[in-house]
């Protein structure tokens, strides 16, 4: 219950992180959706793998809608019978993490720069061909946000991010 | 292959017989056969229906008359959509119904096959859990879960989808009663700081309204509340679901409150300091418009679904757990409240606004049904459809008894009235069961007329008609300026020829002195089922009335002499 407050943020939309334990069962992932859906949620991102024991899997789903229903997408989510149980994780102090891979077109003469950024947000080249690079970089979501927005003008052909991924810290539920 | 092991299709039959189950509704097709087939040699009685939609009606009838789950058999494909109405209906009334689909065989899954449709994605929204069968062998705990998930909590719909292989391969699993649903909890017993926080608030209100709903039906909480509103000296309203938790002829109890409630249960609504939800769920139907609902009062609520705690209300007290055993906890904290002039007030409010029909100018639906409420006294279980009959029913027929009132009411499903009757006669053989329904309605669902004669089910089915739909003339009378569109059902049947060409005992009521002799007559025909049709004036309007979006105290009372604006809330 208390997980499930709606938010207090004058924005009255705002996007939100929302852990969901469940069982690792087919069709979880569309009853989880539906969810967001009716109440005209936008799941921005969304992260899906076994959880410690096989037989459940964790979801990290960062989404956009009305702060006000938020609660309520939680506790309906929550009622799912093959829902462990939903947290909201937007306002307290997870760990969370995100990576990126970026592709940027140029010629090995206007590297440069990208190289530079690259370096300044600790990103690593994992392909460097004649015409194109790679990029892998990780970290919270706003630095991945911020290194997308500098390399943008460089050629930046394709973005994938893995969304991101929560844990709770100390022996906090995730 | 052992030859002793039973097909899938025998297990999923004898797990029923084991669930306790003594009616399947159903209609049979190609990939449901190894269940239709498991079934002639079960004690388990199959009705064959004559649409899947009034299987799934009969099952929800069966259902909240008894508390049991009802049980629906059929095919794949179409026979499985047809469920969806039925499905959506009881999940949205919290009926406990578990529908049991063919499917076509396994590997043809997603590949287009003949009859072959994606049931548990068409379903999810619509039921409170769903099985896909992948192993024979997990027969039995997806049985034995389905039940469990669909009676217990706040119940609800469960579909069941068996491909024909796995109803035909064999099952060597066992019975069990192990159940495999860790995200799965029920509420029962409330937190004590709660209900004593909620104990004082009571004693200490001078207007307490006791707000009772469906969830105190299905808790079997009536008692207890009646106890309750005895001991704290505060009056009762309820839903159009919550009639019959608490006889409605008590005089504590003020009636239906909401959109077409009695006046003066309005008026309670709009005056009291505290109202107190038992298995409520603030419908809009209830609050109107919801910033000026009880604006002052003090909330509480009660409910076993915490998802309906600040959904549309933010209640001073959220207290999760069965409405009866909440309330039971309750009654020895609470104090004699000090009511005596709130009480007063709301018998002034119950004499000067009184319900009315009038009493000249052709046949009336109120005086009908206001007859049969004389006649039955509160004894029979009754259905209805949806419409001015519904609400008109609602406002006359009094219930007295726990599960003796049964309404499509969150759905609003027509065509529910009629088979959801003749479950609750399959359930209940010695009692009186009428159906209550509209031309409109009745003519969604009565081919089931041939299943009720089949069986001789005594259901009566009480059919006013004014050859409209007439909620919705209605409304288009009273804010589209008469402009009447798809209102009118001109050319339809003569319903008691129509009941006549099934085998059906058909009366007809046509004038005021009619009715309680013909009332009488079908209340007292044992044969089989029945059907009367009253011949109502065709324009007749439901008042009192809250215009949706509107707020409680803007209730209409009386005939409008002006036009109204439009309404501003849902539908």
């Amino acid at each position: 219950m208390s997980a499930a407050r709606p938010l207090t943020a004058t924005d009255p939309t705002g996007t939100h992180t929302i852990s969901v334990f469940v069982n690792n069962k087919p069709g979880v992932l569309v009853r989880v959706a539906l969810v967001f859906a009716r109440r005209g949620f936008n799941i921005e991102s969304l992260v899906v793998s076994p959880g410690a024991e096989g037989r459940f899997s964790r979801m990290t789903i960062t989404c956009s809608g009305r702060n006000e229903d938020l609660g309520q997408v939680v506790k309906q989510v929550a009622k799912l019978v093959d829902v462990v149980h939903a947290v909201d994780h937007t306002a307290d102090s997870a760990y969370s993490v995100e990576i990126a891979l970026m592709k940027l077109e140029c010629a090995l003469d206007e590297r440069t720069h990208i190289l530079q950024i690259a370096e300044h947000y600790k990103a690593r080249v994992v392909d460097f061909g004649p015409k194109a690079l790679m990029l892998q970089a990780h970290g919270s979501s706003e630095k991945l946000d911020a290194l997308t927005e500098l390399l943008r003008p460089f050629a930046l052909v394709e973005v994938i991010r893995s969304g991101k991924l929560l844990m709770a810290r100390g022996e906090g539920r995730t | 292959m052992d030859s002793k092991a039973p097909t899938g299709g025998e297990k999923l039959i004898q797990c029923l017989e084991r669930e306790g189950v003594e009616y399947v509704f159903g209609l049979s097709g190609g990939a449901a056969m190894p269940m239709f087939d498991a079934l002639v040699d079960s004690k388990i009685k199959l009705i064959l229906v004559r649409h899947e939609q009034g299987a799934t009606h009969m099952a929800d009838g069966y259902a909240r008359s008894t508390g049991k789950p009802g049980v629906v058999l059929v095919t794949s494909g179409p026979g499985a959509t047809n469920t969806v109405t039925g499905l959506f209906t009881a999940l949205m009334d919290s009926a406990p119904i578990v529908v049991i689909c063919g499917q076509t065989i396994a590997p043809m899954l997603g590949k287009d096959a003949f009859q072959e449709a994606d049931v548990t994605g068409i379903t999810y929204p619509v039921v409170k859990h769903s099985y896909l069968v992948k192993r024979a062998d997990d027969i039995p705990r997806i049985v034995r879960e389905a039940f469990h998930v669909a009676t217990t909590g706040r119940p609800g719909p469960v579909l069941i989808d068996v491909p024909k292989d796995i109803g035909q391969g064999p099952c060597t699993a066992p019975f069990t009663d192990d159940l495999d649903l860790p995200g799965y909890t029920v509420p029962s017993r409330g937190d004590p700081a709660l209900i004593a926080e909620a104990a004082r608030l009571l004693s200490e209100s001078r207007r307490p309204l006791l707000y009772v709903g469906h969830g105190a039906v299905i808790s079997g909480a009536g008692k207890a509340i009646t106890t309750l509103a005895e001991k704290l000296r505060a009056p009762v309203v309820n839903t159009l679901l919550g009639k019959g938790a608490v006889d409605e002829r008590h005089p504590l109890h003020l009636g239906m409150l909401g959109m077409h409630g009695t006046a003066y249960a309005n008026k309670a609504v709009a005056n009291c300091d505290l109202i107190m939800a038992i298995g409520a769920r603030w419908d809009d139907r209830i609050t109107g418009k919801v910033e000026e609902f009880c604006a002052g009062a003090v909330k509480i609520h009660i409910d076993i679904d915490p998802a309906e705690f600040d959904k549309i209300i933010t209640p001073h007290v959220s207290l999760l757990g069965d409405a009866r055993l909440v309330v039971e906890d309750l009654i020895p904290l609470i104090e004699m409240a000090q009511t005596e002039a709130w009480l007063a007030q709301c018998d002034r409010w119950r004499r000067q606004h009184p319900l009315k029909y009038p009493k000249r100018g052709g046949l009336r639906a109120q005086h009908v049904l206001d007859r049969l409420n004389a006649l039955t006294q509160g004894d029979a279980i009754v259905t209805t459809d949806v419409g001015q009959h519904q609400m008109w029913a609602a406002q006359f027929c009094l219930a007295s008894n726990n599960r003796h009132w049964i309404s499509s009411g969150g759905a609003g499903t027509m065509g529910f009235g009629w088979p959801a009757a003749i479950g609750a006669a399959f359930a209940n053989p010695h009692k009186k069961v009428w159906a209550v329904v509209g031309d409109g309605g009745f003519q969604m669902t009565q081919c089931e007329l041939a299943t009720a004669q089949i069986h001789k089910v005594r259901a009566k089915c009480l059919i006013i008609n004014n050859n409209y739909l007439g909620m919705i003339r209605q409304w288009q009378e009273l804010f589209y300026d008469n402009r009447l569109s798809g209102a009118d059902l001109v050319g339809n049947p003569d319903f008691v020829k129509l009941a006549e060409a099934y085998g059906v005992k058909g009366f007809r009521i046509r004038r005021p002195a009619d009715v309680d002799r013909i009332l009488r007559k079908a209340h007292d025909y044992d044969d089989g089922p029945c059907v009367v049709v009253a011949e109502v004036v065709k324009e007749d309007n439901v008042f009192p009335m809250i215009p949706a979006g509107a707020a409680v105290h803007e209730m209409i009372i009386e005939p409008p002499r002006q036009a109204l604006a439009k309404p501003t809330g849902s539908t």
